[in-house]
């Protein structure tokens, strides 16, 4: 247990990374390091790409399944972690460290 | 005034042709015979512009006789009336019979008599309900393939549940059941499926930060390296460090066999009075910031080894003399085997341990060796470590004094490093460095003696490595600033390279028989330390090919060369900050083998190997003679 938080706090300090975001089975956020409008905003929006992309690839072959979706912007990178039970958000700008 | 000439002129008739403005030019119509439709100019220009009927009816036309028929009936009508009337007033009897009015009775010719009845009307009222309209629900769902081979997937788990169900009791299977519902709404962060997912996001992380590091990692090449000949560079790539590890010296670092990404790195301190617990930090290329193991010791680490087979296997040799087995995958940190007083454990600093590969035993073994002058081997069983004395490293005297005056010294020679031979038909050889400078051939099989010793160092040997590829040449770095290439038949080096510098440990590369890398440990100023040293002696017999500073201020202390990428991994001691350095080879110092067109077709690449260590030795001994 302690592992999955100290691995989730090097991650949320790690430099560049903007916020994580972990949203249940049913959309609701439970951790979040963003504010409130994002968190509801990246949690509703991220949860209906990622059921769109797992039904891509399961109807493309139903002995499959989606293990990781990241999408690179502009600005930052959003990597989607999505399970059954949860999906993890993670939201990292690449360039920001760059040389360390 | 016509004059009757113009009376007699033809004259055109003149027609008056009445033109509405307002009519339309043409009608058409659609004639469905012809199937097209048909323009008609002739249009009626005729409007009306007053229409009123009139009252007026000529006297001899029929209507007007009948009207006036109508009228004068009437009249007679009226004037009978008024003389019914009037008999009141005028009693005049009647004079005539014809005067008297004659009753005409109805008759009818079918006696028809009509009666009626009105029923009572019923009054009409009207009534009606509505209902409340049944609740409804919206229900939608998408079906696609996978969803479907979901739903038999699911219906084939539930038919071998109930058939393994069938097979036990009931009970204890509901019982399973029941437990497995209580897992699944605990909080579903800390399920193991998170633990896999955030390690890996954690990685993808660090990978997106280091871009660059990695594309450099994977692809980019020195190019000056083609103009150079016999040169080469190592590119500075990660630095793995880390809080458990401040001021600590890295002591150790073995690459895992199986897992090419993973290394271990053993932290302690070479400083005698400076001691304290050790660490060992497993650290992976996929995760460069954070390590991906890490366990504690109680005394500084001296010694690793990863085991050949099983891959999380891991043997740790410690200052105080201990000897550990971890298994990483353990959940708890606490080692799987320890060795105690007890066990018979060492009392010096156990300064190498090495895996035996050899398993006829049936149990995991693997050899130690330690500065008190033993080489133990030890022997993983159900629930000890059991130990088994190889051999006793006997103080040698010096050269002259004869070989009977071997054991008159009390004591036993400390030792620090050895190696196993990793070819089959030599395997029961191993080489011993001593802390006097002597190297020992010695064997398995035989306890007592040593089969050769090597005299050349002065000093403390730090480390002996048998050649990759060729099995009779090792090679020995040592405090005495030298680096000694030996051919185990001989008793005397065939080449020595003095590099100035206390040497801390040399490695073969595993992709070249001819190339071996040795780094500088002490320092006097800062010029020569923290130097990696890289021959390749097919290149450059003298010589190195390649010296390059790597850390400022820091002592290096060991080298390894990854099996399968082209880089090496560099401790140093300075906790904390540097500690493990990885560099990449520039392509002049990763020659393998060279292969023209004169080169025979067949020969594999071991045998160039051997071909190219084969010359160099040749070479050696020539200008030796000459």
């Amino acid at each position: 247990m302690s592992e999955v938080e100290e691995t989730l706090n090097r991650i949320k300090t790690h430099k560049g990374v903007s916020g994580i975001v972990i949203v249940n089975s049913d959309g609701v956020p439970m951790r979040s390091t963003l504010d409130s409008k994002q968190t509801l905003q990246y949690s509703a929006l991220i949860s209906q790409l990622a059921a769109k992309a797992r039904s891509v690839v399961r109807e493309l072959d139903p002995q499959n399944d989606l293990t990781f979706l990241r999408i690179r912007s502009k600005k930052h990178e959003i990597m989607v972690a999505p399970d059954r039970e949860y999906i993890l958000i993670v939201i990292q700008d690449p360039n920001a460290d760059q040389g360390s | 005034m016509l004059k009757s000439q113009d009376l007699e002129k033809e004259v055109p008739p003149r027609v008056l042709y009445p033109l509405n403005p307002r009519a339309a030019h043409n009608t058409t119509q659609y004639s469905f015979k012809e199937k097209c439709f048909k323009v008609d100019e002739q249009v009626d220009q005729v409007v009306m512009h007053f229409a009123m009927d009139g009252l007026i009816l000529l006297k001899e036309s029929p209507e007007a006789m009948d009207q006036i028929e109508v009228f004068e009936k009437k009249e007679a009508e009226q004037n009978e009336k008024e003389e019914a009337e009037a008999i009141d007033e005028d009693f005049d009897p009647p004079e005539n019979e014809k005067e008297i009015p004659v009753k005409n009775p109805l008759r009818n010719q079918f006696n028809f008599s009509e009666r009626a009845a009105q029923s009572k009307n019923a009054i009409l009222r009207e009534r009606s309900w509505t209902t409340e309209p049944p609740p409804t629900t919206r229900n939608y769902g998408t079906v696609t393939q996978w969803e479907i081979f979901d739903q038999y997937m699911a219906e084939i788990e539930a038919a071998k549940l109930v058939h393994s169900q069938d097979k036990k009791s009931g009970k204890s299977a509901y019982d399973d059941m029941s437990e497995k519902k209580k897992k699944s709404d605990s909080d579903p962060t800390y399920s193991e499926n998170m633990k896999l997912s955030i390690k890996i996001m954690e990685r993808m992380v660090n990978q997106n930060a280091e871009n660059e590091v990695y594309h450099d990692f994977k692809y980019w090449e020195d190019r000056s390296d083609e103009f150079r000949d016999g040169e080469g560079t190592l590119l500075p790539l990660w630095r793995f460090s880390s809080e458990k590890a401040k001021k600590k010296q890295v002591t150790c670092i073995k690459w895992n066999p199986h897992y090419s990404d993973l290394c271990a790195v053993g932290f302690g301190s070479y400083d005698f009075m400076r001691q304290g617990t050790g660490v060992i930090c497993c650290y992976s290329l996929k995760n460069t910031r954070f390590p991906e193991y890490v366990f504690n010791t109680d005394a500084g680490v001296c010694s690793l080894d990863w085991h050949p087979a099983h891959p999380a296997v891991l043997a740790v040799g410690l200052y105080d003399g201990t000897v550990l087995v971890y298994d990483v995958r353990a959940r708890t940190k606490k080692p799987i085997y320890q060795s105690t007083v007890r066990t018979n454990k060492h009392t010096d600093p156990v300064w190498e341990v090495r895996w035996n590969n050899d398993e006829s035993t049936g149990a995991l073994n693997f050899y130690s060796i330690s500065s008190d002058g033993r080489v133990s081997n030890w022997f993983l069983l159900k629930n000890k470590l059991e130990s088994e004395e190889v051999m006793e490293l006997k103080l040698m005297g010096s050269p002259g004094t004869g070989e009977e005056d071997e054991t008159s010294l009390a004591g036993l020679a400390g030792g620090l490093c050895f190696d196993f031979h990793s070819h089959s038909d030599h395997s029961h050889l191993f080489l011993v460095g001593t802390e006097e400078g002597r190297i020992h051939k010695c064997s398995k099989a035989f306890s007592g003696q040593y089969l050769e010793t090597y005299e050349g160092h002065t000093m403390a040997v730090y480390s002996v490595r048998w050649n990759p590829f060729h099995e009779k040449i090792f090679i020995s770095a040592s405090a005495d600033w030298t680096v000694k290439l030996w051919n185990h038949e001989n008793r005397f080096a065939i080449l020595s390279f003095d590099l100035s510098q206390a040497i801390g440990d040399v490695a073969w590369a595993p992709y070249s028989s001819t190339t071996f890398a040795a780094i500088t440990s002490d320092g006097a100023g800062g010029s020569t330390s923290g130097v990696v040293h890289v021959y390749d002696l097919s290149v450059n017999r003298n010589d190195h090919i390649c010296a390059q500073k790597v850390v400022k201020r820091a002592k290096l202390t060991h080298v390894a060369f990854s099996k399968s990428e082209p880089i090496i991994i560099v401790g140093d001691d300075r906790g904390g900050s540097h500690l493990v350095n990885t560099l990449k080879l520039s392509p002049n110092l990763r020659i393998d083998v060279v292969r023209t067109d004169e080169t025979d077709q067949n020969l594999t690449d071991m045998d160039m190997q051997l071909q190219k260590m084969e010359h160099l030795l040749e070479m050696v001994t020539e200008t030796k003679t000459t």
